[in-house]
Formats: C-alpha cells, structure tokens, sequence
C-alpha cells in the first residue's frame, strides 16, 4: 500500500509540474479571494486585523474544492483510473496518494497565502509551530473530504455545482478550527489554541479512516 | 408493471391508513390542547404553546437521521444489502429535511419574541441548520440519475459522512461560542420547571402525534418510492418490446 502511495503521490506532483494548473491557476485565484474580502472589509486596520484568520481559511476552502476537481479529472479523463486499477493500485493506496499530493501542493499555497494575508491585512505571523501544526492538520481533513466526495461525484455529470454543496458544510468545523487556532496563535494564546488542534486531528483521522476503507468501492462506481 | 393498487386493500394499506389516522387524531388533539384546553404561560404567555410543537419537530427530525443511519448501514452490510434499505434511507432522510426546517422557521418565531432576534449563533441553532444543509446536500446526490445499486452505494456512503460529522460540528460549535460569549441565551426548556399538568400532557401527545405522523409519511414516500423504481423497470421493458417489435 505504502509503495501505491508513494507511486500515486509522486505522479500527482509530476502531473503538477508538467501542467503548473496549481500553481499558475489555483494560487493566483487563491490571492484574488483574499484580496477582495479586504475590499469588501474596508481598508480600516481595526476591521481587517480579526477577520485576518477567517479569510485566510476561507481562500484556502475555494482553493482546496478546486484542487479537489483537479486532482480528481486528472484521473477521470481517458480512463486513467481505469489503467491504475488494472495495473493492480491498492485503492487505499490511490486514496492516500492523493491525498499526500493535494495536501502537498495545498501546503505550498497556504505559505504563500499567509504570508499575503498577513502583509495586507496588517497581522504578525506569531506562535509558528501552532499555525504550522494547525495548518497541516486542517489541510489533511479538508483533502481527505474533498476527495471522498470528489470520487463520490467522479462519475456525475453535476459534480461542478454539487461538489461544493456537500463539501463545505461537512468541513464547516475544520474552518471554525482552522479558524480559532489561528487567532490564538496570532494573539500569542498558545494554550487555548491546542483544544482545536485535538479537534482537527480528530476530524482529520476520521475522514482519512473513512477514506481508507470506502475508495475501493467507491472507484468501483467511477 | 406498476403496483399502485388502490382497491382492494392490502394490509400494507391498512396498515399505512391506521397511521395516517392516528396521526391525524393525534396532531388534532395537540392543536387543540395547545391552542385551547392548556393555559397561558405565567411568564411566556401564549407563547409557550410553540413548546408543543417545536421539540416533538426536533425529535422527529432526529429519528429520521438516525433511522437514515441505520438503513444506509443496512445497505452497505453486504449480508443485509437490499435496495430497499436504499429507498427507506432516502424517504426517512426526506421527511427529516422537511421536520428540520419547520424546527428552524418555528425556533425562529420563537426567538424573535422571547430572544429578540429571529437567529443567534447558537450550538443547538448552528447545528441544526448545518444539519438541514448536509442533508439537502444529500437529497440533491440521491437525485443523480444512475444505476440503482451505484447510487444506492453512493448514497449510504454520504449518509455515513454526514452522521458523523453532526458530533463534530455540534462540538465545534459548542467550543466556538463558549470561548467567546457566555451561553446566557434563554433556554426554552428552563421553563419546564414551571410546566402545568396539562402542558406536560400536551407536549407528549405532541411528540407521539409527531412521531405517527413521521412514520406515516415515511411509508407514504417508501412505497412511493418503490413505485417509482418499478413504473421505470416497466417503461424500459415496454420500450425494449417496441423496438424489438419495430425489428421484426
């Protein structure tokens, strides 16, 4: 399973850096998200400070739902998955392959992000290790969800207009985590910030496991 | 072809149309003690009757996402895999949009007289209207056409996804507030303590009214269901027969 892993990851990133989709595509719209929300705030230093954290994990939620279509049309398009399974992928294999390299290219974002967010919303990037711990915990949940559903609509001729509907609101605790976390590691509240860390890995292991067991079947259906 | 059957009756129809009566006493009961035979409340006023109607809404709305748990588990059990786990998971799993969002209009005309205000963030409020979105969410996959046993499969595994998540939202927003503001919102079950003899009667024959008539329109909606599946089978078979007819 291990080696799918690390086979299917390695690919996902190599489709990357061929097509640089995430990079010139998913991160340029990523800036423009929280540069509008700064509009739509005002540029009143006093407003924008506190929304800081919840703009940041909104930009990375619309980032992540297209990572999520990327990532799974790649597969999609020309039966790839087709081959992978024939050439006898484990499926958990397939899942966390995927989900290694989403939240790969997504990690690279949100470092871009933050540190965007922080010069124009006018924030200190303070406590590192928690906004690093939050950051990739939050990340594997939101990808670990984005492609149950992303494989669960693979073979759906609506996956566009339904993927985000079921997407955003079974990750809705992650963004209030992703969320808390920030702004106490922003305020420097380290202690109030490792209770929504739990709640984010907790979240994080239960979708992976679902994952890990469901993909197989699931790729049957795609 | 089709087995809409309206006469003679079947025991299934009996059975259904005994609910649908009960139900319909019970639900007529409840709205006369709630509105006639109970008294004002002492501090509520006549507000307080939303109490016989709001939690036994909650309650059912609760049961239909259990019983869609359970039946999608049902589905997904290779030893108890029968489509018609699938068709009782979507019908309970619509009658339970339907309930949620009468709890959420009715909490809300609640709130705006006893609250102030028709919505606060609060973690039984917050949680309830994500349930209410999740579960749309749901309602729109199970109308994806496709095959019957993909979309069966497909369906339990995002009732699956969904039930668990209410724990996790319900915790996160509970943390969410209690961080930020003390939960000095007032709760209408406090006012149990003040409950009248009848009011207590009254919002139990509420719950058992509300109950038969979920069962009701769960039976109505699964044998509707199970119809549908068959006047589809029906119409592929006829329209094989025709070309078939048209080759010769």
């Amino acid at each position: 399973m291990f080696r799918d892993t690390l086979a299917l990851c390695r690919k996902d990133l190599r489709v990357e850096w061929m097509t640089r989709i995430t990079s010139l595509q998913v991160v340029p719209f990523a800036v423009v998200i929280v540069v509008l929300f700064g509009f739509a705030l005002g540029p009143d230093p006093k407003q924008l400070r506190p929304a800081a954290p919840g703009v940041f994990w909104l930009a990375v939620l619309f980032s992540c739902i297209l990572g999520v279509q990327r990532s799974m049309s790649v597969e999609m398009s020309d039966g790839a998955i087709d081959g992978l399974r024939l050439a006898g992928f484990d499926p958990a294999g397939i899942f966390l392959g995927k989900l290694l390299a989403l939240v790969g290219e997504l990690v690279g974002l949100e470092v871009l992000l933050s540190i965007l967010t922080a010069v124009i919303f006018g924030v200190t990037l303070a406590s590192f290790w928690l906004l690093v711990a939050a950051t990739l915990l939050a990340t594997v949940g939101l990808v670990a969800v984005g492609l149950l559903y992303g494989v669960l609509l693979a073979s759906s001729r609506v996956r566009e207009t339904l993927l985000p509907l079921l997407f955003f609101p079974v990750i809705s605790p992650v963004l209030i985590a992703g969320t808390k976390v920030w702004q106490a590691a922003l305020d420097r509240h380290v202690s109030t910030g490792i209770g929504w860390l739990e709640l984010l890995g907790v979240f994080g292991a239960i979708y992976v496991a679902i994952g890990i067991v469901s993909f197989g079947p699931l790729l049957e259906d795609a | 072809m089709s087995s809409v059957t309206l006469f003679p009756m079947s025991k299934v129809d009996r059975i259904q149309r005994a609910l649908g009566f009960v139900a319909l006493i019970g639900l007529l009961a409840t709205v006369g003690f709630g509105l006639v035979w109970t008294p004002p409340d002492q501090f509520m006023g006549n507000l307080v009757r939303l109490i016989y109607i709001h939690p036994p809404l909650a309650w059912v709305g609760f049961i239909a996402y259990g019983m869609n748990f359970l039946t999608s588990l049902a589905y997904l059990w290779p030893r108890t895999r029968d489509l018609r786990w699938d068709q009782l998971a979507g019908a309970s799993a619509e009658v339970g949009v339907l309930f949620t969002g009468l709890v959420l209009v009715t909490g809300s005309i609640w709130g705006r007289p006893a609250w102030g205000t028709w919505w606060t963030w609060d973690p039984l409020l917050t949680t309830t209207a994500l349930l209410f979105v999740l579960y749309l969410g749901y309602l729109a996959l199970r109308r994806v056409p496709d095959d019957p046993k993909l979309r069966a499969r497909r369906s339990a595994i995002a009732a699956l996804i969904a039930f668990i998540d209410v724990p996790v939202v319900y915790f996160a927003v509970l943390w969410w507030k209690s961080l930020h503001q003390a939960p000095t919102v007032l709760n209408p079950l406090t006012h149990k303590t003040y409950i009248h003899g009848s009011m207590a009667w009254t919002l139990l024959l509420g719950f058992v009214a509300f109950t038969a008539t979920y069962a009701w329109m769960l039976m109505i909606r699964y044998r509707l269901g199970a119809d549908e599946q068959q006047a589809r089978v029906a119409d592929v078979v006829l329209a094989l027969h025709e070309r078939q007819e048209e080759g010769r």
